[in-house]
């Protein structure tokens, strides 16, 4: 699903972000990135996801070398990708419903189809009830449940995390996380970007360990 | 494509909620807009009324065909008919020296002066009425030049110049109203297009989100037009209304002005070609305007 061979980051002013990281991530898999906060894990997901290009190194993910990808394939690839931010990016002056369902608009879907869709995605989340809400309206925790609804009402092959669990107490967070296994027990290649050791401790899951923009550790593939 | 025409109508729909929803800001924009159509609009409407004015004047041209005195009533009918039947010849209408008196006495208010003179001094009269007006006053002088050479005659006078003269100020006129018309219309282009760069820069973080999802450029850029066409085109529509409201206003005063000189004169509005082409004129710059500010922003958006 995901391999990376080499890859640097050098962001203008010459810091480094990425420095020669190499890893594979097969189908299905559910890996941890962890690491301090500026270690590189905010910026491997953006080269993930396009936001950023890497400097040197090569990236494929989803069988493509994402190097090699025009500008105007670049949604395209995004919507075969499910992403789930910190600070959850949801729209404010729209319901709960049309929030979850704004990538299936974006992807063309007919009327019933997103509406079917939608409240599927809602329902995996626990949220029926509340899609007619605003996001402001609801708690930490609902508000990142409709960030993950969003993200896999295209159903990806891929979700990926960023610091999924970071506003919320421990809770919320284990609700979180548990939704994340529950999706990559589906068949979902799940990507989580955390620096909550507790989580990855209770989930005992693959971890990738950054430091300084270097992979230091690689546990491999575990089975649970 | 069935899909494809859908999501246009969604977005056709959104855009126009979008509108009532911030009516303030759309009615000031649509207001601009309308304003800086309605004037060369206007200026055109106001061309047209005057060429009607000119118009009006070149159907009573004549040429005044003055003959040699002393010519025999014969003589005169038969160049009267030589005339008749030349090109370019609609209508001839002779004029005798006792009845050119007459008028001459009526007219001028020299009435009993000019009953001391023994003889009538008038020469006998042709008056000619040329075809084809459309032509212009420029074939009529053509004409009254080969008539002043036909024997007998002693002077063949097309004095109509001022309608030339007229004519070539209207068509200067035009010219004017045109290059004025194209700076207003950048003028409109330049007031959509920063409407539009403010609300792209207002949605700032939901076009992120929506370029973060994979939502495509056309699909991020399509509200935004509809939003600068809908402005465009109700631009246009209030043009037409203010036009239309300011020549109504004007009507009155000009019947009253058009009485006064004996004509039945009366104020033209913009006619229906000429303000559909203001609809879409003013609906294509406002899609144009948009485009080209969307075009620029939407590039510097980058979610990072």
């Amino acid at each position: 699903m995901i391999q990376l061979s080499n890859v640097f980051k050098r962001y203008p002013g010459g810091f480094d972000a990425l420095r020669n990281v190499s890893f594979e991530v097969a189908d299905g898999e559910l890996v941890f990135i962890t690491g301090h906060s500026g270690a590189g894990k905010s910026t491997l997901l953006k080269i993930l996801t396009l936001i950023e290009h890497a400097s040197r190194g090569q990236v494929v993910v989803n069988n493509k070398n994402v190097a090699r990808l025009p500008r105007r394939r670049i949604p395209y690839f995004r919507r075969e990708i499910g992403v789930v931010f910190q600070d959850n990016k949801l729209l404010h002056d729209r319901t709960v419903f049309d929030n979850v369902a704004l990538p299936l608009v974006v992807a063309g879907l007919s009327h019933q189809e997103i509406g079917r869709r939608t409240r599927a995605a809602l329902d995996k989340v626990g949220l029926l009830g509340k899609e007619k809400m605003r996001p402001i309206t609801l708690s930490g925790g609902e508000q990142q449940r409709v960030g993950i609804a969003r993200a896999v009402v295209n159903k990806p092959a891929l979700l990926l995390a960023d610091e999924p669990t970071g506003n919320l107490d421990a809770d919320m967070a284990d609700q979180i996380i548990d939704l994340f296994d529950d999706f990559n027990r589906h068949g979902v290649c799940v990507l989580i970007a955390t620096h909550d050791l507790r989580q990855i401790q209770r989930m005992r899951k693959r971890v990738l360990a950054l430091k300084d923009g270097e992979l230091i550790v690689d546990s491999g593939s575990q089975t649970a | 494509m069935k899909n494809h025409l859908l999501r246009h109508l969604q977005v056709f729909f959104y855009s126009l909620g979008e509108l009532a929803r911030a009516p303030l800001t759309a009615f000031m924009t649509v207001a601009v807009i309308g304003i800086t159509l309605a004037l060369p609009a206007a200026l055109y409407a106001l061309l047209g009324n005057l060429q009607r004015v000119g118009g009006g004047w070149d159907e009573g041209a004549r040429i005044s065909v003055f003959l040699r005195l002393g010519a025999s009533q014969a003589a005169t009918q038969a160049l009267a008919g030589q005339i008749r039947a030349m090109p370019g010849v609609a209508d001839v209408r002779y004029i005798s020296p006792t009845a050119a008196l007459k008028e001459f006495k009526r007219l001028s208010g020299f009435g009993n002066t000019l009953d001391l003179l023994d003889s009538n001094p008038l020469p006998a009269v042709l008056l000619v009425r040329p075809v084809n007006q459309g032509a212009g006053a420029g074939a009529a002088q053509k004409l009254a030049q080969t008539l002043g050479r036909l024997p007998g005659v002693a002077l063949a006078q097309f004095d109509l110049e001022w309608v030339r003269r007229l004519d070539a100020i209207l068509r200067l006129a035009q010219r004017g109203v045109l290059i004025l018309a194209l700076l207003l219309g950048i003028a409109v282009l330049l007031v959509v297009g920063n409407t539009i760069r403010l609300a792209v820069l207002s949605r700032r973080s939901e076009i992120e989100v929506i370029k973060l999802i994979g939502g495509t450029d056309a699909f991020i850029r399509r509200p935004f037009l509809y939003a600068g066409l809908f402005q465009g085109l109700f631009g246009g529509l209030l043009a037409w209304i203010l036009v239309a409201a300011s020549l109504a206003l004007l009507a009155g005063p000009v019947r009253n002005l058009a009485g006064l000189y004996g004509s039945d004169f009366e104020l033209a509005g913009l006619g229906l070609r000429a303000g559909t082409i203001l609809l879409l004129g003013g609906a294509a710059l406002g899609w144009s305007g948009s485009r080209l500010a969307v075009g620029r922003h939407l590039r510097a958006i980058e979610p990072g």
